[in-house]
């Protein structure tokens, strides 16, 4: 196992180095001259070297690269434009609420895609099967700008259930976690109703019904278990999938997220806040789908065999 | 009497006219089995008939929409849906319905062409890939997972803070965005593929890499290439409205639909038909989309059907 992790670990590295250049190239590649960006247009010549000068632009690039490599590492990805302050503190606990929104969206995602792909694939070809099958398409098929602002118009602004938008108490999580947890929901739904049926068709599932066994039993004991193998990978991708989604998500609620300050940093042309969130989510991601791939390898042993 | 089927006698086939695929009535029993294919998953053709009419609306924008859809009218701002205004005005008294019809312009050409940008760039990348293998194959893939790490809609976003938001920018990072799942797609197509005998067979006659890719390898690989367009149509579609709806994508007065849905959710109390009719055309656009690529993935692949 330990040779597994250290294999898969050292397949990610080269993805984590190439997403840490493409970061770095991202402010050589916007068109203009760096510094002139950073100065601003009214800028003298001076202040503009001066800018050349302090942010290491007179360097050849890949000491620049190396810097930046170094000083990531230990968490200095300079300061913001925007605020003057140092861009990790600016991160650190926008990291935090994104991923508490994430785990709550893939808890919805879970708790209604999981009980309706079951239902469905038990009641297959039913009323409740076909009805939705077309609500998954429905939500796969609604942007979740839109789906945001639905909610907020129904349960904030019409029933006056919830509120409307930012982070105060738990109740202000609500909403965003069902809008970016939905398309993942119909995700979830479709593939544990698609990964059932094929269980459900198994040699030792007819064996646990000869022998009697209640429906129920047959389900719940035998077949669950070994359709959610690819469920919990898919659950795994899809809360990787989720932090890239909580851009449009945190925005439209006003959720103090690392996904909201990109945006922000973008729209301000604060470019050490972007890169460092970006590479923050990248590597982020990365490592989920790592974890997910080491949980498959222990959910289902016939890989290690194979 | 009951016949016995399995004793028919099945009338002799003239060669050439009943023969293999090849052969014209081949053609034709194979188009109208991909038709009958097509029908049995229902809600394809109804999705095909959603996007055929929003492709009309898009194309005869000028002809349908009852005004001009950038003229404002400050005498009649955020009117609710009237007569005179099927849909209702905006802050600026502009006509809803109108700059929808002219929003399906922009949403319509989204979609195609940063698919057809991904296109250009993933197949060739996914055919070279599969087909050479070795280390070419290894240092593009490793290019493709490195575009991979950024989840979701974080590539496009990226490639936005490089160009400068605009509707042509998000076109263009939609496009890069998608390069990856054709790359993948055609990479593992092509080594399906390059394993068949007539390959092997264009490779003995002498046949260079070239024309076998363009002429016997792209061509069988090409319907499952366009299942995945019409799925990604779709999802650039979405993706591009949602870089609007985020100010990255296209700028007012444009009348792409997620920049309205933008604009709209600041009157969200006020006036909610700002943003529903909006949200709703994008919806029924994109389902059509999803319904008609369901059916196409049944053609291809009949034992769906069973799940």
């Amino acid at each position: 196992m330990l040779a597994f992790i250290l294999r898969r670990f050292l397949y990610v590295l080269p993805v984590i180095v190439g997403v840490s250049v493409a970061v770095f190239l991202m402010i050589h590649l916007i068109p203009g001259d760096p510094a002139q960006i950073v100065a601003g247009m009214e800028a003298s010549e001076e202040d503009i070297a001066g800018v050349r000068r302090a942010l290491g632009l007179d360097q050849p690039i890949y000491v620049q690269y190396a810097k930046f490599v170094a000083r990531a590492v230990v968490g200095d990805f300079g300061v913001s434009f925007r605020t003057g302050r140092p861009v990790i503190a600016e991160i650190g606990y926008r990291y935090t609420n994104t991923i508490l929104l994430g785990l709550a969206a893939i808890l919805v995602a879970v708790v209604f895609g999981g009980m309706t792909g079951i239902v469905s694939a038990v009641k297959k070809f039913s009323v409740f099967d076909n009805v939705s099958m077309l609500v998954s398409l429905v939500g796969v098929s609604m942007p979740t700008f839109f789906f945001g602002l639905l909610l907020m118009l129904i349960f904030s602004v019409y029933l006056g259930w919830l509120p409307l938008a930012g982070k105060e108490t738990w109740l202000h999580l609500i909403l965003p976690a069902i809008t970016l947890g939905t398309p993942s929901a119909a995700v979830v739904s479709r593939l544990t109703r698609s990964s059932l049926l094929e269980v459900l068709q198994q040699d030792y599932i007819r064996t646990a019904r000869a022998k009697g066994l209640a429906e129920v039993v047959v389900v719940n004991s035998h077949a669950i278990r070994n359709a959610m193998i690819p469920v919990v990978t898919v659950i795994g991708l899809q809360l990787g999938y989720l932090l890239g989604g909580a851009v449009v998500t945190e925005t439209v609620f006003a959720w103090p997220g690392i996904g909201r300050l990109v945006v922000q940093s973008i729209l301000a042309r604060d470019f050490p806040v972007v890169q460092a969130a970006v590479l923050i989510l990248a590597i982020t991601f990365v490592m989920l789908n790592l974890i997910t791939d080491l949980l498959y390898r222990v959910l289902d042993p016939r890989i290690s065999v194979q | 009497m009951t016949i016995d089927r399995t004793r028919i006698i099945v009338p002799p086939t003239v060669p050439g006219v009943d023969g293999p695929e090849g052969s014209v009535s081949g053609r034709i029993s194979q188009k109208s089995r991909a038709w009958h294919q097509l029908k049995r998953s229902r809600l394809a053709i109804p999705g095909a008939l959603v996007v055929c009419i929003f492709i009309v609306v898009a194309i005869l924008a000028p002809m349908l929409a009852p005004y001009d859809p950038n003229k404002n009218d400050l005498s009649n701002t955020l009117l609710t849906p009237c007569r005179e205004h099927l849909f209702g005005t905006d802050e600026l008294g502009r006509d809803i319905l109108s700059r929808i019809i002219y929003g399906a312009r922009l949403s319509l050409l989204e979609g195609l062409f940063s698919v057809l940008l991904a296109m250009a760039i993933g197949v060739p990348l996914g055919l070279v890939s599969g087909y050479l293998g070795g280390k070419t194959d290894t240092i593009i893939m490793r290019l493709v997972d490195i575009l991979l790490a950024f989840p979701g809609v974080l590539l496009a976003v990226v490639i936005i803070s490089i160009l400068g938001p605009s509707l042509v920018n998000a076109m263009i990072a939609v496009g890069v965005y998608t390069v990856p799942m054709f790359a993948r797609l055609a990479r593992g197509s092509t080594l399906a593929v390059k394993e068949e005998p007539y390959i092997e067979a264009c490779r003995a006659v002498g046949m260079g890499h070239f024309r076998i890719l363009w002429k016997h390898v792209f061509p069988n690989i090409s319907a499952h290439l366009f299942v995945l367009a019409t799925l990604r149509v779709a999802i650039a579609i979405l993706t591009a409205a949602s870089l609007s709806f985020l100010g990255l994508g296209a700028q007012p007065p444009s009348p792409e639909w997620g920049a309205m849905l933008s604009n709209g959710r600041n009157y969200l109390l006020i006036a909610p038909h700002l943003v529903v009719f909006p949200g709703l055309a994008i919806i029924l656009l994109v389902l059509g989309l999803n319904l008609f690529q369901d059916g196409l993935r049944l053609v291809l692949d009949p034992k769906m059907a069973d799940r």
